[in-house]
């Protein structure tokens, strides 16, 4: 069998494992089926005999659930490696992470890989041992991460990962849903945002947030970007004008729309409505910049366009991004975080990130092989 | 592994495949019977509305047209008027027995001729002081025996009472003395004075019920001033002695205007007298008919077109902006329409700030539960309560307990007479308001939901309060529907009569709900209402063949107002919707 093959195989098998697991396990939850359940527990029993280091991991991990979470684990390298020292093939690499992503959507806890790079940056934004449900189904799981201040954060995983309720944590948007609950902790510059005597306009008027899908106001292009100023109170037109040109320049879109301020700004392409939407964002100076996936509904042209605006608002703002656009992240991003179910996986710089992944999880990732 | 792997097994039939499918299924397999079926109910649909409509309006519109005179000299009497229409009809035996052996003859013969059918027109003759009826059957058999003739100076009289006049002039008298005895210098005399004396009579019917009005008021108001002191502090008090005498005064100065009034009437009136036509009718009977009565008149059959279309705009312009007089069958109806107008407008600035702000409250505020889509059930359900229902709530609630409540309050000088403790325009278009409730609620609920979640999401990621984000980004989006609401519900409300009937739509209303006496607005009055205009003329008027045209006029005219509400209301909408982003710069 050719190296290829035998990838293609585990990978495969492990897959398999995978989603059977979770189909099982969300099975068990519904019927307490003790027929699917021995079905799975003998599938990874043949999977772990097949693989002896996913059994001890998954052993250790589960060893381990109550190990405090805010200690970032610093001998990554060593766990990944193999026990008694000798180094993993690329094969069996692949086919521990693989298992451990079963482990995973099987709810197992799991300790984030952190690099020592982004805990030696000044923080902006503290996320602490924060976790998330909707109703009764849990969407984020313990996550610990800082945003540096003046980088951009580029926050990748697959669909449903939960890196969108992540970031509309951090202004609460979440706020709007019914039956949300919270535990740990999100603090913007050193206050947490949950803090019961904080005004939650106060923290969105510091984070500004641009959406997946532009969403103009059904106003003049001149009243969308002045709006954060408008709703604050501030009258004296002059001031705003000197801001919604200065925001407006910031998001790349002065040139366009100079002439015509007054003009609806629906009437704007969908690339301008977004920068637009910056714009907006950008007004009343916030702290950090959340985008929500900003490029998703637009062309490439557009999407270039937004990138560089992206790197030219790096070190002004602090900017965190979430894609699921691996290249986009490559290219935009300072620091990456991987999310994986609602865990933290691996997050570091982002050189790190896209070549030298510590785990065998975030590089099947980054190389398109999962999710 | 290979188990894992392998594919649910499906289940695949081995018997062969049923093609002699049933034909109900073979229809549905092609496109064209639900192509007809639902294009075949939207023609039957429009078919009705536009069948309704297009005889609303050829006969609202044909009302006015002036006819030729006919005169059917009968064997057994004389007939002159205006054809109004023909039927068939199947005459009894009974009757045909006891008819002269020529005529019979004749009706047989037509009834040979038409299997027993026979036709027969009605003619609008007027002259109701002397026949006592407006309208006669004439049978083709009788015209065929008699003499047809369109006489060249038939007159058309249209009075301020007894209804329409037909006759031949025979002199126009000036103080009893013929000055002219031909029927063209009749006609040439009758022009020359007719404006001069109608004018008089309308400085008559101003000076009765502006100047007399005001002067009953102002008496009226002095001694509702003198009974409340009265009420207050007792017949003893000082305060009453000396504002009895005032009142005294006042009463004896307006006394004295009255009486002058009153002269300057009569004298108007005693030049009026001395104007009369004498006319002929077609069984030879002359009539004096003074010309203050006449409110138009025109020698039917000399009219070419252009003088016909004088005579229908004449009465179109006369039915828009008039009085009705002769029970509703002749003149305007220009206080129904006025009325109907300001009560929808009552109703819409009753309607829309409620309506809208309780959709706010439910669809933005209200946390979504059990108790919410009660509430919503509930306001649909309000939709299918017969308005008669409102009428009956409006009644009890509005006019007896809000209003008995007001008169005891700050009317009581008046009591026993009702002021708002009666039907009036206000408790109408409150109880307007409260059936139209639920289209405004609804409709708003339904714009607010469309509203993209997104858009609220961005007002609100900008730190906007949730009030700030209604009032900037969620209403001006959602006015255009709200405003389709709003239309939907001034439709709704200006065509609806019966809750109108019980809390204060008259038939004939002395005064309009707006006029030049302080505070301007009487909101208390009772009001006249085209649509309970159209029921009392259909229904309860003695002279139904009279009010059946002014039936289609008055609801053609109904009609159209509310298209030109509607119109208005779409016309504000698209303007609302261009301007809407620059509302608030």
């Amino acid at each position: 069998m050719t190296r290829d093959g035998f990838t293609k195989m585990s990978y495969l098998r492990a897959f398999v494992a995978m989603n059977l697991d979770r189909k099982c396990g969300v099975l068990r939850k519904k019927k307490e089926s003790k027929q699917s359940q021995s079905t799975t527990d003998s599938f990874i029993e043949r999977m772990s005999s097949m693989d002896p280091h996913s059994a001890s991991s998954s052993a250790e991990s589960t060893s381990t659930p109550g190990s405090p979470p805010g200690k970032v684990r610093q001998s990554s390298a060593q766990t990944n490696g193999s026990r008694d020292g000798s180094p993993l093939s690329f094969e069996e690499s692949l086919l521990h992470g693989a298992s451990r992503l079963a482990a995973i959507a099987r709810g197992e806890p799991f300790e984030s890989e952190i690099h020592p790079q982004v805990l030696a940056e000044p923080a902006v934004l503290e996320i602490e041992h924060f976790s998330l449900w909707y109703g009764k189904k849990q969407t984020l799981f313990d996550i610990c991460m800082n945003i540096p201040r003046g980088k951009v954060t580029a926050i990748i995983g697959p669909s449903g990962c939960g890196k969108s309720t992540l970031i509309r944590c951090v202004n609460r948007m979440n706020d709007l849903i019914d039956d949300v609950r919270t535990e740990g902790d999100i603090r913007l510059d050193g206050v947490s945002v949950f803090h019961p005597a904080v005004d939650v306009t106060q923290i969105r008027k510091r984070a500004g947030m641009v959406f997946q899908k532009p969403n103009p106001f059904p106003m003049s292009i001149f009243e969308n970007v002045v709006y954060r100023l408008r709703i604050q109170g501030i009258r004296n037109r002059q001031y705003l004008q000197e801001q919604c040109e200065r925001c407006l320049r910031a998001a790349a879109l002065w040139d366009e729309v100079k002439d015509h301020l007054n003009q609806n700004a629906l009437q704007l392409s969908g690339g301008q409505q977004q920068r637009l939407c910056i714009a907006r964002a950008l007004a009343g100076s916030p702290e950090v910049l959340l985008l929500d996936e900003p490029c998703s509904a637009l062309d490439p042209i557009a999407t270039n366009k937004i990138e560089d605006l992206i790197r030219e608002l790096a070190g002004e703002y602090t900017v965190v991004i979430v894609t699921h656009n691996m290249q986009q992240a490559a290219r935009v991003s300072d620091y990456t975080a991987l999310l994986y179910l609602g865990r933290l996986i691996e997050y570091g710089p982002t050189p790190n990130i896209f070549s030298a992944p510590r785990l065998p999880e975030t590089e099947a990732y980054v190389t398109g092989r999962f999710g | 592994m290979t188990q894992v792997l392998s594919p649910r097994k499906t289940q695949i039939s081995r018997e062969p495949p049923d093609f002699r499918d049933s034909p109900a299924r073979l229809l549905s397999a092609y496109a064209e019977p639900s192509l007809w079926l639902t294009g075949g109910a939207l023609v039957i649909a429009l078919a009705m509305m536009f069948g309704l409509l297009a005889l609303i309006l050829v006969e609202g519109t044909r009302t006015f047209w002036p006819l030729r005179v006919v005169r059917w000299e009968l064997p057994e009497r004389v007939v002159m008027g205006e054809i109004t229409r023909s039927e068939w009809f199947r005459p009894d035996s009974q009757s045909i027995q006891n008819m002269p052996p020529e005529l019979r003859k004749a009706f047989q013969e037509s009834l040979e001729k038409h299997n027993g059918w026979v036709l027969r027109y009605l003619v609008r003759t007027g002259n109701y002081e002397l026949t006592n009826e407006h309208f006669r059957w004439v049978s083709d058999p009788e015209i065929r025996l008699g003499k047809t003739t369109w006489p060249e100076w038939a007159l058309v009289l249209e009075r301020v009472a007894w209804g329409r006049f037909y006759g031949l002039p025979v002199a126009f008298l000036i103080d009893g003395k013929p000055q002219a005895t031909t029927a063209p210098e009749i006609w040439d005399t009758f022009l020359r004075w007719h404006p001069e004396v109608r004018r008089r009579f309308r400085t008559i019917r101003r000076l009765e019920t502006r100047v007399l009005g005001d002067i009953n008021h102002d008496l009226e108001t002095a001694r509702l001033r003198l009974r409340s002191v009265e009420m207050q502090e007792g017949k003893q008090s000082p305060r009453y002695r000396r504002l009895e005498e005032e009142v005294a005064q006042a009463e004896k100065e307006l006394h004295a205007r009255y009486e002058s009034v009153r002269q300057e009437i009569e004298q108007l009136r005693a030049e009026n007298a001395r104007y009369t036509l004498r006319l002929k009718t077609a069984d030879g009977q002359e009539k004096d008919i003074a010309l203050a009565d006449i409110v138009r008149a025109y020698p039917a059959n000399q009219l070419d077109l252009a003088g016909r279309c004088r005579v229908y705009l004449s009465r179109v312009w006369e039915f828009l902006t008039d009085e009705p007089r002769e029970a509703n069958t002749e003149g305007g109806i220009f206080p129904a329409i006025f009325g109907t107008a300001f009560l929808t407008l009552l109703m819409t600035m009753a309607v829309v700030p409620l309506g809208v702000l309780a959709a706010l409250y439910l669809r933005e505020y209200a946390k979504r539960g059990v108790l919410v889509s009660g509430l919503r059930i509930a306001i649909n359900n309000l939709a299918g309560v017969p308005s008669i229902v409102f009428g009956v709530f409006g009644l009890g609630f509005f006019c007896y307990l809000v209003g008995g409540s007001i008169d005891s309050v700050f009317f009581r000088a008046r009591l026993p007479n009702p002021t708002f403790g009666t039907g009036g325009i206000l408790w109408a278009s409150l109880t307007l308001a409260l059936l139209t409730l639920p289209v405004v609620i609804v409709a708003t609920e339904e714009a607010l939901a469309a509203v993209p979640r997104s858009v609220r999401e961005g007002s609100y990621a900008c730190g906007a309060t949730r009030w700030q984000t209604l009032r900037r980004v969620v209403l001006p989006q959602a006015f255009p529907g709200i405003l389709t609401g709003t239309i939907l519900a001034m439709a709704r409300g200006a065509g609806e009569v019966a809750p109108l009937m019980l809390t204060g739509a008259v038939k004939l209303a002395p005064e309009l709900p707006i006029d030049h006496r302080f505070p301007y607005v009487h909101l208390q009055r009772s009001f006249m209402h085209l649509g309970f205009h159209i029921y009392d003329l259909g229904f309860q008027s003695p002279n139904s063949e009279a009010a059946k045209p002014m039936v289609f006029s008055t609801t053609l005219v109904l009609i159209l107002l509310i298209l030109a509400l509607n119109l208005w209301a779409f016309a504000l909408r698209a303007r609302l919707r261009r301007a809407s982003h620059v509302l608030h710069i």
